[in-house]
């Protein structure tokens, strides 16, 4: 019986169907490999903060204004994506145009409260370690943010030309999972660079 | 075979290339046969087998598994996980005697390496009782001494096969090696990490000595340079302070700069340009004139001086003893 | 949703696909072509050209080593010599030459029509090319990097190599990596999705086990060593303080990134490799390969280990002695899964019935050396003993005996092996045995002896040594079996241009091998299978003679899928059919972004920022131009705009 389904399987679906599809790995091997780079700069933060002398943290006691509202802002613009990317499942295109493009804002003001909060900064990426770290790991985190901006706008884009459906939407799920990954790497960030010394880590 | 300037396999003369040594022949020896196993039964495998090519290869049958591999893989492993053990047994065993001296170093020397040449710091307990030296460490036999290796510019590492293995100097860090000479003897070192142009020409020497003749070594050297006491020697000195002055050290002089090795004590030492020259007039002479020459990419300016000069600055050197 | 078409494999079925799957002829089709073949092809040939340019720096070196005192190169040639030489070897050669022959082989194995992404293999082989000019681009002008393959800091800092050779090296490697790390998910994807039905994961060739294993470690690994080299060139750059004391920054923090991507590198630069011997030598030892699930299981225990143990590279570098020892045991244990595969190998020639053949011969020696490799990296896991070891030629010995001994020696008896399914010809025999002899005994006259120059305590990377040493005569035969073992590989490339034009034809199946590539025309139809098999064993071909069970694979009758340019995926373990997928047309987009990125790359080593900037959005464009969601891809919705 297995041989003949095997050898003579019944009907199967012709590309990708709602979230299933190459393309879907595709961009999960991406954030696996994006993962691995962000793990890397956290460990680079951790060896320097655990072999540096003391004062090499320059913030050791960091501001949770505006950096704390500003990661909820940008965890709650997951839920958003989310929510849009239903509404391209169902069928809803305003629902999803809505989503796709809330989340785009709430991105947006992300990314201008963390330059904002740079500008604020009293010592620049060439201070010391830390100060390389810090701006290098939230540099780098705001290129993939802006990389993840892009991905909505194309969506929103591609939404509005009605080039998807609940069954034809790979695309949505590739870039919305590109958006929770950027998200999700955000928690460790600030986690790192804003909760730990709290902890004791660098003082 | 007789020993080498740097090997280490036939020779040693330290306590920790002593735990080395007999651990690194195991290894060896237990390499050596597992090679020329596996050689054999390959060897031994091939009897009967004939050659050939395509042709050959399709017209033979293919054969059923007969599940013998299995058997190869687990006898396989068992032998090899007997000397597998005593080695990770012995590793540990040896690392515990050589990671840290038996009992407590009574002398500390720093040793900061330099591209390309090794600065060498002894301290006592008070200023006057410190000096500085370069390329020739001298230490008592018999007891532990414990090396503080300070990082200076790039990444080096400080090796004397016949007494220890290698430790890394490294910017920014301070590592600790130690060595303990079994018998007087002068061993040679090395720097063994990549380091720029002339890392190839970087050595150094240790001079082991008896208690006693080591004490009298390091009451010379705390002396300060003599002042020149001949015309030639007068004039050699006024052209060692205007040139030699702007980068090297004479302890009782004007010139006091940390840039290349300490001149105090020069004469010495057995060798110059980090033990790559034999120490006396024709290769001093030959070094201060073509350092390149001799160490292409060396940092230390050739001098032009004319013959005159080399031989004033000669004599005067010759009186730092 | 469709229910396929089974057919059986016909000539009008053959037309059909043919037309389907071609690459158009010409300089359009050349510079666009997604074909697995051709792409797996192009990285054969320019990682076989980059061993002759890293053979004769190779050689440079060892004449510059033939004698002490010799002034053929000053030390700054030779330092950008061994650096160019390693750098080739290691990221240039030795891990393209893999993914070259697993590009060509994988979906042959898989009974696929292609790989998972078609496109973006071709990208990744297009970036690699970049990267590798890009890596030269310094050296022919005299600014190569010079800091050694693994670059310490802060001799690589730029107050002590302020010229322009690192900033090529940093930014070569991480364009470079850009290629590793698309081609591992490729890889991955493939090997998850993309085999015929039925070809369980207890059925994969161990060539897929090896490259999977080794993708899996590159995605995770690459991205360590791509931002090693970001944090350097901004500390070069911009004067950030990450490797720098005196910022609070850490040389070692180097070694640990460098390493932590570097060792599990040279596992993913050998498993493959060991693959290749894994599935070759049973072919002409006419059995099955012993104990295969214990050989896959000891790929992939392997590479786990293979994590945990970069630290030996660090044995020196004064970290604390309970570190050093957990580090040293595990270094140690990684050489039993190495083992269970050398008794696996002999194993399968004792229980078999050998043939002498050329590629035999590779596979076979290649246990030698890799034992001999082996028992010297198993000597360097002691930290006592590494202490003396480490940075000597003993290591240098190590090193080439890995890369030589477990992937030259395995690939060259690949392209003996799978030459006749590349080309319809065979390479010639005769040839082949002198090929064979003059590399291996060129090979061990020159390496067997630097290991006792190593323990005659002569330093790596020393560009000249005085007599007295111990080391003269020891250099000079190492010299002369370089040149010997160089004379095997030219040799080699003689066979290969001679066999191409005039070698004896070979038919679909010449060897007589078990696996599904060989079921298929030499060389194989664009379309690869003109109809999915169906897989019931390991050894599909050989089924009737081995009676393992009653099932049997089906080869000329399946899936014809020949509605357009399609193939099938399956679930990732039983490979059960799971979706048909339309497959990407010919597309100049990875060419497109290549160019992009190396252009982003140039402005960047150039410091030409408005170039940078512009290419900048070149390479936005063409991610947009490529991604862009394609109604013939089914991206898109039918019935809309």
């Amino acid at each position: 019986m297995a041989e003949a389904a095997l050898a003579r399987p019944g009907p199967l679906p012709v590309g990708p169907i709602g979230r299933a599809g190459l393309g879907f790995w595709g961009v999960a091997m991406l954030v696996a490999s994006e993962a691995a780079l962000f793990s890397y700069l956290l460990f680079s933060y951790y060896y320097l903060c655990a072999t540096a002398p003391a004062g090499w943290v320059l913030e050791p006691a960091p501001k949770m204004i505006p950096g704390l509202p500003n990661t909820l802002l940008l965890l709650s613009s997951s839920f958003v994506a989310w929510w849009g990317e239903k509404g391209v499942e169902k069928g809803d295109r305003r629902r999803a145009l809505i989503g796709f493009g809330t989340t785009f804002v709430m991105g947006t003001i992300f990314a201008g409260v963390q330059v904002h909060e740079w500008a604020g900064k009293a010592f620049g990426p060439t201070t010391n370690g830390y100060a390389s770290l810090y701006f290098t790991t939230t540099g780098l985190h705001m290129a993939h943010v802006v990389v993840g901006l892009i991905i909505l706008l194309c969506l929103f884009g591609w939404t509005a030309l009605d080039f998807f459906s609940p069954r034809r939407r790979i695309a949505v799920s590739a870039g919305i999972l590109y958006w929770h990954f950027v998200d999700i790497v955000w928690l460790f960030v600030f986690t790192t660079y804003y909760l730990t010394p709290y902890l004791g880590f660098g003082t | 075979m007789s020993a080498t300037p740097l090997d280490y396999l036939f020779s040693s003369a330290g306590r920790r290339a002593d735990v080395t040594l007999p651990l690194t022949w195991f290894m060896l020896i237990v390499s050596v046969v597992v090679c020329l196993v596996v050689a054999g039964l390959l060897l031994g495998s091939l009897r009967g087998a004939k050659g050939g090519g395509a042709a050959e290869t399709a017209a033979e049958p293919v054969r059923r598994d007969h599940a013998g591999g299995l058997r190869w893989i687990t006898i396989g492993l068992a032998i090899s996980s007997v000397p597998l053990l005593i080695s990770l047994i012995w590793t540990m065993a040896a690392l515990a005697q050589v990671a840290g001296p038996p009992r407590r170093p009574e002398m500390t020397i720093d040793v900061t390496a330099h591209q390309w040449w090794w600065e060498a710091d002894y301290h006592g307990t008070e200023p006057a009782d410190s000096f500085v030296t370069a390329n020739e460490i001298h230490i008592p036999v018999g007891v532990p001494v414990e090396i503080r290796l300070r990082g200076g510019d790039v990444i080096h590492s400080f090796w004397v096969p016949q007494l220890a293995g290698k430790t890394d100097t490294i910017p920014g860090q301070q590592n600790i090696a130690w060595l303990e000479a079994r018998r007087p003897g002068i061993f040679r070192g090395q720097c063994a990490e990549y380091c720029g142009a002339e890392h190839a020409k970087m050595g150094f020497e240790v001079v082991a000595q008896p208690m006693a003749e080591f004490q009298r070594w390091r009451q010379d050297q705390l002396q300060p340079a003599p002042p020149p006491a001949t015309q030639a020697q007068r004039q050699g000195y006024a052209l060692t302070m205007a040139r030699c002055g702007l980068c090297h050290a004479i302890r009782g002089t004007s010139a006091t700069a940390r840039g290349g090795p300490d001149l105090t004590h020069l004469m010495s030492r057995r060798l110059i340009a980090a033990a790559m020259l034999p120490n006396n007039p024709g290769a001093l002479g030959g070094w201060i004139q073509d350092p390149q020459g001799v160490k292409p990419g060396a940092l230390m300016p050739a001098q032009h001086l004319s013959g005159e000069q080399l031989t004033d600055v000669i004599a005067y050197l010759e009186t730092l003893q | 949703m469709r229910t396929p078409d089974i057919g059986a494999v016909t000539d009008a079925l053959r037309t059909r696909l043919h037309a389907i799957w071609e690459t158009e002829p010409g300089w359009r089709g050349w510079l666009s072509t997604v074909d697995h073949k051709e792409i797996g092809l192009r990285y054969i040939v320019t990682a076989f050209l980059m061993l002759i340019i890293g053979g004769i720096e190779a050689l440079v070196i060892r004449l510059q080593l033939a004698g002490p005192d010799l002034r053929l190169l000053t030390p700054e040639q030779y330092d950008q010599f061994f650096t160019m030489h390693g750098m080739t070897m290691i990221f240039l050669y030795a891990s393209p030459i893999l993914s070259g022959f697993s590009n060509y082989l994988w979906p042959l194995l898989l009974g696929s029509r292609d790989m998972a992404f078609p496109r973006l293999n071709a990208f990744s082989y297009w970036v690699y090319l970049a990267a590798a000019i890009f890596l030269y681009s310094g050296f022919v002008v005299g600014a190569g990097p010079d800091d050694g393959w693994f670059n310490y800091v802060p001799y690589a800092e730029r107050n002590y190599s302020p010229g322009p050779n690192q900033d090529i090296y940093a930014l070569g490697m991480m364009l470079l990596g850009i290629s590793t790390t698309v081609g591992a998910a490729n890889f991955i994807v493939t090997a998850f999705k993309m085999r015929a039905p039925g070809m369980a994961i207890n059925r994969l060739p161990i060539l897929i086990w090896g490259t999977l294993t080794a993708s899996v470690a590159n995605l995770i690994v690459v991205p360590a060593v791509s931002l090693a080299f970001f944090l350097l060139w901004m500390d070069r750059q911009f004067g950030t303080g990450f490797f720098q004391p005196a910022l609070g920054g850490q040389p070692l923090l180097w070694q640990h990134l460098f390493w932590l991507f570097g060792h599990p590198w040279v596992y993913a630069i050998v498993l493959p490799a060991m693959g290749m011997v894994s599935d070759g030598l049973p072919v002409f030892c006419r059995r099955p390969l012993a104990g295969y699930s214990l050989v896959a299981l000891s790929t992939v225990a392997t590479m786990i280990l293979g994590f945990g143990v970069w630290v030996h590279h660090m044995f020196a570098t004064g970290l604390p002695a309970l570190s050093l020892s957990f580090f040293s045991g595990a270094s140690i244990i990684i050489t039993v899964p190495s083992a269970v595969a050398v008794f696996a190998w002999l194993a399968t020639i004792w229980t078999g019935r050998p043939v002498i053949t050329t590629a035999f011969l590779f596979y076979a020696s290649m246990i030698l050396l890799f034992v001999i490799g082996g028992v010297s990296g198993f000597m360097t896991a002691s930290v006592p003993a590494d202490w003396q070891l480490t940075d000597t030629y003993f290591v240098v010995a190590h090193i080439h005996y890995v890369l030589i001994g477990i992937n030259v020696f395995p690939v060259v008896g690949a392209t003996y092996f799978w030459f006749p399914k590349m080309s319809g010809r065979f390479l010639d025999e005769r040839l082949g045995r002198w090929n064979f002899w003059t590399m291996f005994l060129g090979f061990n006259l020159g390496f067997l002896p630097m290991h006792l120059t190593g323990l005659l305590g002569m330093p790596r990377r020393i560009w000249t040594y005085s007599d007295g040493m111990g080391w003269d005569g020891l250099n000079l035969i190492t010299t002369i079996g370089s040149f010997l073992f160089a004379a095997g590989v030219l040799i080699f490339f003689v066979n290969v241009a001679k066999s191409l034009r005039s070698g004896a034809p070979a038919n679909d199946n010449p060897w007589d091998a078990p696996t599904l590539e060989w079921s298929i025309p030499s060389p194989p139809p664009p379309y690869n299978f003109a109809v999915i098999p169906t897989i019931a064993s390991r050894h599909p071909l050989w089924e009737n003679r081995l009676q393992e069970s009653r099932a049997r694979s089906t080869l000329d009758r399946g899936m014809t899928l020949d509605h357009g340019k399609e193939t099938l995926t399956t679930t990732p373990m039983d490979a059960e059919p799971e979706r048909i997928v339309e497959m990407p047309e010919d597309s100049y987009a990875p060419l497109l972004l290549t160019a992009g990125l190396a252009t982003l790359f140039a402005g960047l080593a150039l410091k030409a920022w408005p170039i940078a900037g512009t290419s900048g959005l070149l390479v936005f464009a063409a991610l947009l131009f490529w991604l862009w969601p394609r109604r013939q891809l089914l991206e898109r919705a039918p019935a809309h705009g």
